[in-house]
C-alpha cells in the first residue's frame, strides 16, 4: 500500500526538517507527496517555511533532516543544475546583459544543444507566451508582465517535468496578475507539467491550484483542493487565513458525531459541526463564512439556533453587499449578500436575527 | 511643424517653463559656487599655469632681446661663432640682465638644454661691465663732459622730463625717464640702451640717471652711432660737443667685443652654445615636450637624445606596464574579497569591510615603510622563506628597491579602491540570478562566468579606472620601495620640480601623463562605455 503511494508520487517530501541556525526549525516535519501533472500551491504567511521548502526542492537549500524525492529518486545530494527543475522567480531573474532570445537559449546552450535546435525551441517557448516579437529585446526594455512571461517561457524552454514558481506574480498589478494566473494554469495543463507554486495571495492559490498546502509555523496546516480548503478548514488558522471568516469563541456543551452545541462566551447557544473538538467542555473557535450567514428566517432549518444582531454598517461593494454586525459581543461580524434585485439592504441600527445551517459552522481548535 | 504651445497667460510655454526653472538653476549654481570658485582658484588655474610652463619660453626673448634679434640671421651650419654684431647685442643685453640679476636665471634655463651655459653666464656676468670701457675712456679723454651725467641727460632726455625731474622733490617715485624724439632719431642705438640704463638705474638701483655715469656699453653704443653717421648734427647746447666728438670718434681705437667675450670664456665661440640660444629664442618652444620623450630640438628638427640620456620613454612605458600589472593584481586579489563581502551575512560582512578599510586609517607612509621592513633581504618575508627552506640563505629574494617591491606595496595600498566599487556593484546583483542560472542547468562555474561575471564588469571597470589612474601618478610608494628599477614617471617629475628646478620639463612630463590618462579614458569609453562604470547603486 505504501509502495503504491510512493510510485504515484512524483515529488515527495518525507519527514523533512530545515534549520538555518541550529536552534529553531523553519520547516518542521514536512510530509508531502504530489502526483505528476498536479498544480500544487504552497500558501502561507511570510516566514511560514513555504519558500524554504521550494528552495530545498530546487536544491538551493539542503534539508537538515529527511528526504526529498523526485520521481522516486532521492535528490538530497544532487546539485541544483542537475535536477532539471524549471524555476520562475519573483523578481523574474532575467539576465539583464542578455537579450530575451539569449536568456531562453541559455539553458539549451548549457545542455549543449546545437544552434538550429536552440532557435527552434526558443521560438516555440516564446510562442507559448505570445512573445515572439520580443526576442531581440533586453529585459530592461520590457514591462513587468512581459518580463514575467519571458521568465516563464525560460523556465519551460528546456522542457522540465517539474516547474517551481516563487511568488511569480507578486510584483504585478491586479489586472495583469489575473491574466497571467489564467495563462499559467492553462499552460501548465496544456503541457502536463507538474507545478509547485508559492504565494501568499490566497485568491491566487484558490483560483490556480489543483491542491493547496497551507503553511504556518513550519508545518502544512492543511493540504486540500481549494473548495475543500475554503469550505472545510481543518483548523482555525486555515479558516482565518483562507477567505473572510467570522469567529466566535465558546465552550462545547453537547457533542455527537456530526453535531455539537456550543455555548458562546456571551451565553448564546449555537449549532456547529465538530472538527477539532472531542468532548464536552473543550474550548473552541467557531468559524462561519460571511456568505453562509442567513438573516431570512424562512431559509433556516426549523429548530436552528439563532442569534440577535444589531446592524452597524452597510457597505456597498458593487457585486456584493457587506454588512457589519454586532453579534454575541463582537463588533466585527461580517455578512455578505449578493447584489440581487430582491436582496434586502440592511439599515444600520436595525435589530435582526441571524442563523446558519449547522454544517456551515465549524467548531475548530481554540 | 507643431504649433507652439502657449501657457495660460499667452506666452510661449517654453519661455514660461524656462523662467520658472531659472530660479532653481540660479539656486543650484549658488550652491556649488563656493566649491567651484575654490577649485578654480586653487586647482584649475595653478594647474593650467603649470602646464603652460611646458611650452613657455619667454625668458630668453625677455632677457636678451637684442641678441635674439641679431642671432636670427646666423646659420649654425657655418660652423662659425656668430659675428661681432651678435656679440655687441649680447654685451648690451647681458649688461642689463646683470644689473637686473636675470642672467643666472637665463643661464640655468639654457643649461637644461646644453650643460655649461649656466656657469658661462655667471662667469660672463662678472666681467661684462668691462666691455665698452675702451670707448668710455677715449670719450672722456676727448672731453671730460662725457663723464658728466648731465651731458647725457641734456643730449638724450625729453625736455619735458628734464623739467618734471627738476621739479620732483623726493616725494613719490621719480618720473620715469623719457627719451627725446630727436635723440632717438639721430642716435638710435645710444638712445635705446640709455633708455634701458635709465630705467634700470631708477627701478633696480633706486637712483636717478641724473646722478649716474652711464655704463660702458652706452659709450660703445654711442661709438656705433657715430661711426654709422659721422656727419650727424644736433641742435641745442651740445651741438658743438657732439659734432666734434663725431669727427674724432672715427679714429678711436676699436674694441673687438667678440674677442672680449672669448677672453671671458672661450666657450662663447662654441657653436653649440649659440645654437642653443638660437633654437630657444622663440617665446614658445616644443623643446620641453621633445625632451620629455627623449628627443632634442635641433635646427634640423627633432633628433633622438644620445642613447645614455634616454630615460623618459622607458619611464613612461614602465609606469604604464607596472600600473597595468598593479591593476590586474588588484582585480585578481580584490574580486574574491568583494564577492565575499557582497554575499556574507551582514554582520560578518561588516567585520570584513572594516578589515578592508583598515589601511585607509593608517598613514600611507607608515604602510609603505612597513612593506620596507617586510620585504627587505633580511626582512620578515625572506626570513620566513629561508626558515621554511624555500630559498637558501645566500639566495634571498630581492623583493624591495625594484619593480617587484613597487608592485607588491602598491597593490596592497590600492586594493581598497578596487574592492569598494566591486563590492557596491556586486551588492546590487541579486543572488537570484545565480540561482536562476543553476536552475536552468548551469554548473557553478558557468553560472558565475556567463551570468554573474558579466554583471560585475562595471565594477571591475570602475575599480580598474580608479586603481590605474591612481597608480599611474603614484609617487610616495615607488619613491620609498622602488629603488631605481621601480620608480615611476611621477618620481622624475618630482625630481624636476624640487631638485633640478626644470619646471618646464616637469610640466611637459605631467602634461604627457595627463594626456595618456585621458587617451586611455577615452579608449575605455569607446570600448567598454563609461556608462557601464558603476561605483554603486
Amino acid at each position: 500500500m505504501l509502495q503504491t503511494a510512493n510510485d504515484a508520487a512524483f515529488v515527495q517530501f518525507e519527514r523533512v526538517q530545515k534549520s538555518y541556525d541550529g536552534e529553531t526549525l523553519v520547516v518542521k516535519d514536512l510530509n508531502l507527496s504530489m502526483p505528476k501533472g498536479e498544480f500544487l500551491t504552497m500558501l502561507g504567511p511570510s516566514g511560514s517555511g513555504k519558500t524554504t521548502c521550494l528552495m530545498m526542492l530546487a536544491g538551493f537549500e539542503t534539508a537538515t533532516h529527511g528526504e526529498i524525492r523526485l520521481d522516486g529518486v532521492s535528490i538530497n545530494n544532487i546539485p541544483p543544475h542537475k535536477r532539471g527543475i524549471g524555476m520562475v522567480f519573483q523578481n523574474y531573474a532575467l539576465f539583464p546583459h542578455m537579450t530575451v532570445a539569449e536568456n531562453l537559449s541559455f539553458p539549451l546552450e548549457v545542455r549543449k544543444m546545437d544552434k538550429a535546435t536552440r532557435e527552434k525551441k526558443v521560438m516555440r517557448a516564446l510562442g507559448m507566451v505570445q512573445m515572439q516579437d520580443f526576442a531581440g529585446r533586453r529585459p530592461a526594455q520590457l514591462s513587468g508582465g512581459q518580463q514575467q512571461r519571458i521568465a516563464l517561457s525560460r523556465a519551460l524552454v528546456f522542457e522540465p517535468e517539474l516547474v517551481l514558481m516563487d511568488e511569480p506574480l507578486g510584483a504585478l498589478d491586479k489586472q495583469l496578475r489575473e491574466t497571467l494566473q489564467f495563462e499559467i494554469t492553462n499552460l501548465a495543463h496544456e503541457l502536463g507539467i507538474t507545478v509547485v507554486y508559492v504565494t501568499h495571495d490566497q485568491t491566487e492559490a484558490l483560483t490556480m491550484s489543483d491542491r493547496v498546502a497551507v503553511f504556518d509555523d513550519g508545518r502544512i496546516q492543511q493540504l486540500a483542493p481549494p473548495d475543500e480548503l475554503y469550505e472545510a478548514p481543518q483548523n482555525s488558522f486555515v479558516a482565518q487565513f483562507i477567505g473572510e471568516n467570522n469567529t466566535l469563541e465558546g465552550v462545547v456543551q453537547e457533542i455527537t458525531k456530526d453535531k455539537c452545541i456550543i455555548k458562546l462566551d456571551s451565553g448564546d447557544i449555537i449549532d456547529a459541526v465538530p472538527v477539532n473538538v472531542s468532548k464536552v467542555g473543550d474550548r473552541t473557535q467557531v468559524s462561519i463564512r460571511p456568505e453562509r450567514v442567513e438573516f431570512d428566517k424562512s431559509r433556516l432549518q426549523p429548530g436552528a439556533h439563532t442569534l440577535k444582531a444589531e446592524v452597524l454598517e452597510f457597505i456597498y461593494m458593487g457585486d456584493i453587499f457587506r454588512t457589519r454586525l454586532r453579534v454575541a459581543g463582537t463588533d466585527d461580524f461580517i455578512i455578505k449578500t449578493r447584489n440581487a434585485p430582491d436582496q434586502v439592504r440592511l439599515t444600520p441600527g436595525s435589530q435582526i436575527e441571524i442563523g446558519w445551517l449547522a454544517r456551515d459552522c465549524r467548531a475548530l481548535d481554540a | 511643424m507643431a504649433e507652439q504651445m502657449l501657457a495660460a497667460d499667452g506666452r510661449p510655454l517654453k519661455a514660461s517653463l524656462n523662467r520658472a526653472l531659472r530660479r532653481q538653476k540660479m539656486r543650484a549654481l549658488l550652491l556649488i559656487a563656493p566649491l567651484l570658485l575654490f577649485i578654480m582658484l586653487t586647482f584649475i588655474i595653478p594647474i593650467g599655469q603649470m602646464l603652460f610652463r611646458s611650452v613657455e619660453n619667454q625668458i630668453v626673448g625677455d632677457t636678451i632681446p637684442r641678441t635674439v634679434d641679431a642671432i636670427a640671421a646666423w646659420e649654425a651650419d657655418s660652423g662659425q661663432a656668430p659675428s661681432e654684431e651678435v656679440f655687441v647685442a649680447l654685451a648690451k643685453d647681458l649688461m642689463i640682465a646683470v644689473e637686473e640679476k636675470n642672467h643666472t636665471r637665463l643661464g640655468s634655463r639654457l643649461n637644461y638644454e646644453t650643460s655649461g651655459i649656466s656657469s658661462l653666464f655667471r662667469k660672463s656676468g662678472r666681467s661684462v661691465d668691462d666691455i665698452g670701457e675702451v670707448y668710455a675712456d677715449q670719450f672722456i679723454a676727448l672731453d671730460p663732459a662725457w663723464e658728466d651725467p648731465a651731458t647725457w641727460i641734456t643730449l638724450l632726455a625729453d625736455p619735458d622730463w628734464i623739467t618734471r625731474q627738476a621739479e620732483w622733490n623726493d616725494d613719490g617715485p621719480e618720473p620715469a625717464f623719457e627719451l627725446s624724439d630727436t635723440a632717438a632719431e639721430i642716435l638710435p642705438k645710444t638712445a635705446e640702451i640709455y633708455a634701458d640704463f635709465a630705467s634700470v638705474i631708477r627701478e633696480v638701483d633706486n637712483d636717478s640717471p641724473v646722478d649716474e655715469e652711464p655704463w660702458n656699453v652706452v659709450y660703445l653704443a654711442l661709438h656705433e652711432d657715430l661711426i654709422a653717421n659721422p656727419g650727424l648734427q644736433i641742435a641745442g647746447p651740445l651741438a658743438g660737443l657732439l659734432s666734434q666728438t663725431a669727427t674724432q670718434a672715427q679714429g678711436f681705437e676699436r674694441e673687438d667685443v667678440r674677442a672680449a667675450f672669448e677672453d671671458i670664456d672661450e666657450d662663447w665661440l662654441d657653436v653649440d652654445v649659440w645654437q642653443t640660444i638660437q633654437t630657444y629664442s622663440p617665446a614658445f618652444t616644443s623643446g620641453y615636450f621633445l625632451n620629455a620623450v627623449d628627443l632634442q630640438k635641433t635646427p634640423d628638427g627633432p633628433e633622438w637624445q644620445p642613447e645614455n640620456e634616454q630615460i623618459y620613454l622607458t619611464l613612461f612605458w614602465r609606469t604604464l606596464v607596472m600600473s597595468l600589472t598593479i591593476t590586474v593584481s588588484c582585480i585578481l586579489l580584490g574580486y574574491p574579497v568583494a564577492w565575499m563581502l557582497a554575499n556574507l551575512p551582514s554582520r560578518k560582512a561588516n567585520l570584513l569591510m572594516i578589515l578592508v578599510l583598515l589601511p585607509f586609517w593608517t598613514s600611507l607612509l607608515v604602510r609603505t615603510s612597513a612593506w620596507k621592513v617586510l620585504l627587505q633581504q633580511q626582512g620578515v618575508i625572506n626570513d620566513t622563506l629561508v626558515w621554511i627552506g624555500l630559498v637558501t640563505d645566500d639566495n634571498r629574494l630581492a623583493l624591495i628597491n625594484n619593480a617587484t617591491g613597487t608592485i607588491i606595496a602598491m597593490t596592497h595600498i590600492l586594493l581598497p579602491f578596487m574592492i569598494l566599487p566591486l563590492y557596491s556593484v556586486m551588492k546590487t546583483i541579486p543572488p537570484s540570478y545565480l540561482r536562476a542560472a543553476k536552475s536552468l542547468g548551469a554548473t557553478n562555474w558557468t553560472a558565475f562566468w556567463r551570468v554573474y561575471f558579466p554583471q560585475s564588469v562595471p565594477g571591475i571597470g570602475a575599480g580598474s579606472i580608479l586603481v590605474f589612474i591612481l597608480a599611474i601618478g603614484y609617487y610616495i610608494t615607488p619613491e620609498i620601495v622602488g629603488g631605481t628599477k621601480g620608480v615611476f614617471i611621477s618620481n622624475r617629475i618630482a625630481y624636476h620640480i624640487s631638485t633640478s628646478l626644470n619646471w618646464g620639463l616637469a610640466a611637459a612630463l605631467g602634461a604627457i601623463l595627463l594626456a595618456v590618462v585621458l587617451i586611455l579614458y577615452w579608449a575605455y569609453d569607446r570600448i567598454v562605455g563609461i556608462d557601464n562604470v558603476k561605483l554603486g547603486g
